[in-house]
């Protein structure tokens, strides 16, 4: 899906413009500027990323400014401006799972994918930290495209991310 | 006096005046002019006391500890809190310790109680307060000597008030200055520059921006040390964000962080002049802040009490006109106007003025001359000037560029309440429940005064706004309006007598006080016209094309409010019904009690800095001093006896009637204050024509205007840096305006026309402009307690100052309306007879933008001209597709007087039927096409309705083409000019 395309409005049959993706997700939260979260996560769920031309419709929708909603949108690092891979990988760097050896497992798993944290493989595979996933007492845990799996070991963590990516080839087949 | 009216008193012989009072208090010419800052805004509560370090302090409830303190003269160090902003709480250098209080509460946050007992200097204080700073400064660059705010920064003063004397932390861990790791300087803004390696990440800037400006152009991005200040999005610098370079963020930036550009080229300034911005009527209080006779920055005064520490791009930073290279500081005369012009010294040119206006009056009589005053010139020289014109001309022959813009607020404002100015103070509308918005674009045209009307409706104020365009106060970030009326240009009456109608019918009428205060039996007759089925918005919708449910909604809501605000502009004003509205408007003010009380009233929104002094100096025909009739043989006798000649009893010649007669043949010199008639008046052709058939013209200007092109005589003026005098702005407040230089042309305006009216024959002298303003005070009643030494004294003064206000006056008409009862007036409807037709099928208005003023004299020739390069055409989608007229388009706007080319833009924020622009680049010659209908009262006139045709086109008009030449040849100069420099 092009990120650009459905941001814009076009013209329906009837001549009548068809309103926007973003106008359609305000009007849903009826334009509230306090559903801004709400709004940022639906868009992200429609589009994989909160890209940054969005931002000036939103705020304009919402009678903020870019600035507001870029100081959300930044503060959260759950809201990406690109699209994940096919498979994402959150790894939990917080205290427990670093105890259990999370910083050595993220290191293996961004050497065999090939990638930096952060970044996205040749495969699809994209690896980020995250903070705690609220598993502290299986460490260390991940969620693998909103699933999580504890007491990982290499062998797991690839066994799932595997799993995901034959899920995602199978649905865009 | 900072931003408190408390009643606040320290014991042992402090209080809120007298910690204030710090030397630089003692007179208005220093070195820097320091102001205090207590960290956090004044409260407005009962008293509480306190001790502060063992000393008893009262002050109002809700007060921080913070501000006790500094109060107290106890000061607690501080870095994101500062007195223009709520408290934040989170740089934790404020912390103090409150017996039987755990830990050590930030004094900021923490509101003072009745018995606590504060502690702001202890081991465990100094210990934190080090240890917090020792965090700041390990990411913080340690190059003050060469930083631009060296010894101006306040992390540097509380660096040294904690007494860091080292960083634990090293340099060396992960930082925001290294070269590797530091963000690039934003130097987008041509003013200032943002240096993200300086900063500390207080949230002044991002909170100044919010909470005093309005704009919320600024963010912190990210989170945790990742933190930072950002302008708009991620792809965003400052000048592509929404920031509107009001200065409000550099002022508040604690380092330098946030810096003018003039500062880091110049350094730091070392001496202050307070004075007066010489932009809009709004009058805003700076700091000129020079090395030298040097201008490094104009900073906004916390004590003025029209802005209060605010300031808008044009106040705060386009000042640089002043010395362009364009101003001409040198006299110059010709022969002809197709002469080059000759630069002489001062007594040649007021010679050959003088011979030529004497030469003209023989041969043509004494009434073949007169002049105009300008509302850019201080009381003192307009006074000068109509002296010049009633006593030395010996005729009544004056007017002012007001005649062009808010002549229908005098008449209107006069004739129901019986003043010509507006009834409130700027302040006053921090109480409105209810603003009604009529013809005026405040976030554009007074900047400053829309930033206090918006953090009004932030905070559950609404809002009518009646305008054809949907302005930004219609809808804009933070702000709804309650209702948009986007009436019909002309229709401003229907409207009004629309609502009166609802006012009338549906029992909104506040009896109590129009029985009381109001002449009966003008009211009953109100009353029963706004009654008539005719008046009903129903009846109306069609003519106003609005509909009649919103106006009855609007009209209730108005009526309903507790206090509800009229606020107006040149919308209402500028035609050919503008007196006619202005009382319209009045009545509905009378009608249901919204004057004579903070909150409420009828006020213009002042175009220029000292529109409002213009006319109360006598500048109009009919005129004297404080709005008194020439026809009043006693107001003649006082003045004949101060001046020693005869004043004539009969109203001297209006500029339309002044500009009529010149083609005529029968008016033949006219001397032009500091205005562009050429370019600012209706009807260009007519204009020019009137001035080529003159004699003599002198122009006293900075600059070779529109006007000069047919001057004879051309007397360089003074900018506002030089002038020596008072402005009176909207609110009649009457400000000092100091000079930071001497005059760059050797004399003073005011001096120059005394020299020009003795050399006519009539010796005018003064010693200085104080002794002006004591002649204006001396003959003028509502001047009586004017003085320079009393402003200079007390900082401003809301006329009438005299016997019964001998404090000024904030609000008109408490007790009883200045001409005894208010009247109401009856304002029947008539439309324009301008209309459109099938050649011409639009209507055209006119409006202002932020960052130009005007006919941009002064602003084209700053960097302000980066956000407006030029005037454009907005028209509405629909409009445009009809003609074929794409986005950035060259279109001819033409109107039955002429016609001009420029670049049209689609937009919906006109109506369809509606075309719009501005007029602040000569080359666009909006005036070439508006008409010659003007205020049937006052002859002001009808900019704001012109029945137009847009086509497409590829080159310029004839009369841009023809102006072009005029330029080439008109402006010529036998020989260079030296610079203004």
């Amino acid at each position: 899906m092009s990120i650009e395309a459905p941001l814009a409005s076009g013209a329906g049959p009837d001549d009548t413009p068809e309103p926007s993706l973003i106008a359609r997700l305000c009007a849903r939260h009826g334009d509230r500027p306090a559903a801004l979260i709400e709004i940022l996560h639906d868009l992200q769920e429609a589009l994989g990323a909160v890209p940054d031309g969005a931002l000036g419709e939103i705020a304009g929708r919402l009678n903020l400014t870019r600035a507001e909603v870029h100081g959300v949108v930044s503060f959260y690092h759950d809201f990406r401006a690109r699209p994940a891979g096919p498979v994402q990988v959150k790894v939990c760097r917080a205290e427990a799972c670093q105890a259990m050896g999370a910083r050595a497992l993220i290191e293996r798993l961004c050497a065999r994918q090939g990638v930096a944290l952060g970044g996205t493989s040749a495969g699809g595979v994209t690896i980020e930290a995250v903070y705690c996933l609220g598993l502290c007492a299986q460490s260390p845990a991940a969620q693998v495209n909103g699933r999580l799996h504890a007491r990982l070991t290499d062998d797991r963590l690839d066994a799932a991310i595997a799993a995901e990516a034959a899920g995602a080839a199978g649905a865009a087949a | 006096m900072v931003v408190d009216a408390v009643d606040a008193r320290i014991e042992c012989g402090h209080d809120e005046e007298g910690a204030r009072n710090h030397p630089d208090r003692q007179g208005p010419i220093m070195t820097l002019l320091h102001e205090a800052d207590f960290g956090t805004p004044a409260a407005d509560g009962a008293p509480v006391t306190l001790t502060i370090d063992g000393q008893t302090v009262t002050v109002p409830a809700g007060t921080s500890i913070l501000r006790a303190a500094g109060l107290a003269e106890r000061p607690i160090p501080k870095l994101c809190a500062t007195d223009s902003l709520n408290a934040w709480g989170s740089c934790r250098m404020c912390l103090v310790e409150v017996d039987g209080v755990k830990g050590t509460p930030a004094s900021c946050t923490t509101p003072v109680r009745d018995g606590m007992a504060v502690r702001t200097q202890t081991a465990r204080l100094e210990k934190l307060r080090r240890g917090v700073m020792e965090l700041y400064i390990s990411d913080h660059p340690l190059d003050c000597l060469t930083c631009s705010a060296n010894g101006d920064c306040e992390l540097q003063d509380m660096a040294g008030a904690v007494g860091l004397r080292e960083v634990r932390y090293g340099m060396a861990g992960e930082n925001h200055f290294d070269a590797a790791s530091r963000d690039v300087v934003d130097v987008s803004n041509p003013y200032f520059q943002f240096d993200p390696s300086k900063c500390i990440v207080c949230s002044r800037c991002v909170r100044a921006c919010e909470e005093v400006q309005g704009t919320f152009a600024l963010t912190i991005e990210g989170r945790g040390f990742d933190s930072k200040v950002s302008a708009g999005g991620a792809a965003d610098d400052f000048f592509s964000s929404e920031c509107v370079s009001c200065g409000a963020c550099v002022q508040a930036c604690p380092t330098a962080t946030l810096t003018e550009k003039s500062v880091v080229e110049h350094g730091t300034p070392t001496r202050a002049v307070q004075t007066t911005c010489a932009y809009c009527g709004v009058g805003c209080s700076f700091k000129a802040e020079l090395q030298g006779d040097q201008v490094v920055r104009m900073v906004p005064w916390k004590d003025g009490g029209a802005n209060e520490g605010h300031s808008c791009v044009k106040g705060r930073f386009a000042w640089g006109y002043a010395t362009h290279k364009d101003r001409v500081t040198t006299p110059m005369v010709r022969e002809r106007i197709t002469d080059p012009w000759r630069p002489v010294g001062w007594d040649e040119a007021i010679g050959f003025a003088a011979a030529r206006f004497s030469a003209i009056q023989a041969a043509h009589g004494t009434g073949a001359i007169g002049g105009i005053t300008s509302s850019r010139c201080t009381n003192e020289e307009v006074f000068a000037v109509q002296k010049m014109i009633r006593a030395a001309f010996a005729n009544n022959n004056v007017d002012t560029c007001a005649r062009v813009c808010h002549s229908p607020t005098g008449y209107g404002l006069k004739t129901t309440f019986g003043t010509s100015a507006g009834t409130q103070n700027f302040k006053s509308v921090e109480q409105a429940d209810v603003i009604l918005l009529i013809g005026a674009n405040p976030t554009d045209g007074h900047p400053v005064f829309a930033s206090r009307m918006k953090r009004r409706l932030r905070a559950g104020a609404q809002i009518i706004v009646a305008d054809p365009r949907r302005i930004d106060l219609v809808r804009s970030p933070h702000i709804e309006a309650a209702f948009h009326l986007p009436l019909r240009p002309g229709t401003n009456v229907a409207l009004m007598n629309a609502f009166a109608h609802v006012i009338a019918t549906e029992g909104l009428i506040d009896e109590a006080f129009v029985a009381e205060r109001c002449e009966a039996e003008d009211f009953a007759l109100w009353s029963a016209f706004a009654a008539e089925p005719e008046n009903s918005p129903e009846a109306l919708s069609e003519i106003i094309g609005v509909p009649a449910e919103t106006i009855r909604g609007a009209a209730r809501l108005y009526a309903g409010a507790g206090n509800a605000a009229i606020y107006y502009g040149l919308g209402v004003t500028e035609h050919s019904q503008g007196s006619t509205m202005v009382m319209a408007m009045a009545n509905l003010a009378m009608a249901t009690g919204n004057i004579g009380r903070e909150g409420v009233g009828v006020n213009p929104l002042r175009g220029q800095n000292n529109v409002q002094g213009s006319c109360d100096m006598g500048s109009f025909p009919h005129e004297l001093s404080g709005y008194r009739h020439v026809s009043d043989a006693g107001v003649r006798d006082l003045f004949e006896a101060a001046w020693g000649r005869p004043i004539l009893p009969e109203p001297g010649l209006r500029i339309p009637n002044m500009l009529a007669a010149a083609i005529d043949g029968t008016f033949r010199g006219i001397f032009v204050q500091g205005e562009d008639i050429a370019q600012s008046d209706p009807n260009t052709a007519h204009v020019t024509a009137a001035l080529e058939a003159m004699d003599c013209v002198v122009v006293q200007d900075l600059f070779l205007n529109e006007t000069a092109a047919f001057a004879h005589v051309f007397l360089p003026g003074t900018s506002f840096l030089e002038k020596d005098g008072t402005f009176t702005n909207a609110e009649r407040r009457i400000n000092r305006v100091r000079p930071v230089m001497p005059p760059k042309t050797g004399l003073s305006e005011w001096e120059a026309v005394c020299r020009l009216a003795t050399a006519m024959g009539y010796p005018m002298d003064y010693p200085d402009a104080a002794a002006i303003m004591d002649e204006i005070a001396r003959l003028t009643p509502t001047f009586t307690g004017v003085s320079h030494a009393r402003l200079d004294a007390e900082g401003s003064l809301q006329w009438p100052v005299n016997a019964a206000h001998p404090d000024g006056t904030p609000t008109m008409h408490v007790d009883g309306f200045v001409r005894g009862k208010g009247r109401f007036m009856i304002t029947g409807f008539v439309p324009t007879p301008e209309r459109t037709t099938r050649h011409y099928p639009l209507i055209l208005t006119t409006g202002r933008i932020l960052s130009q003023y005007n006919v941009g004299a002064q602003t084209r020739r700053t960097e302000n001209a980066r956000w407006h390069g030029e005037d454009v055409l907005e028209i509405h989608p629909f409009d445009a597709e009809t003609r074929g007229v794409g986005e950035g388009d060259l279109v001819s706007l033409a109107s039955r007087m002429g016609a001009t080319t420029l670049r049209a833009t689609i937009t919906d924020r006109v109506p369809p039927g509606v075309v719009y622009t501005t007029f602040h680049h000569p080359v666009t010659g909006a005036n070439v096409i508006t008409t010659e209908y003007s205020d049937w009262a006052t002859n002001c006139p009808e900019y704001k309705v012109t029945a137009v045709q847009v086509s497409r086109s590829n080159r310029p008009s004839d009369w841009q083409a023809a102006h072009d030449e005029l330029g080439r040849s008109h402006y010529a100069v036998a020989e260079r000019l030296p610079a203004a420099e």
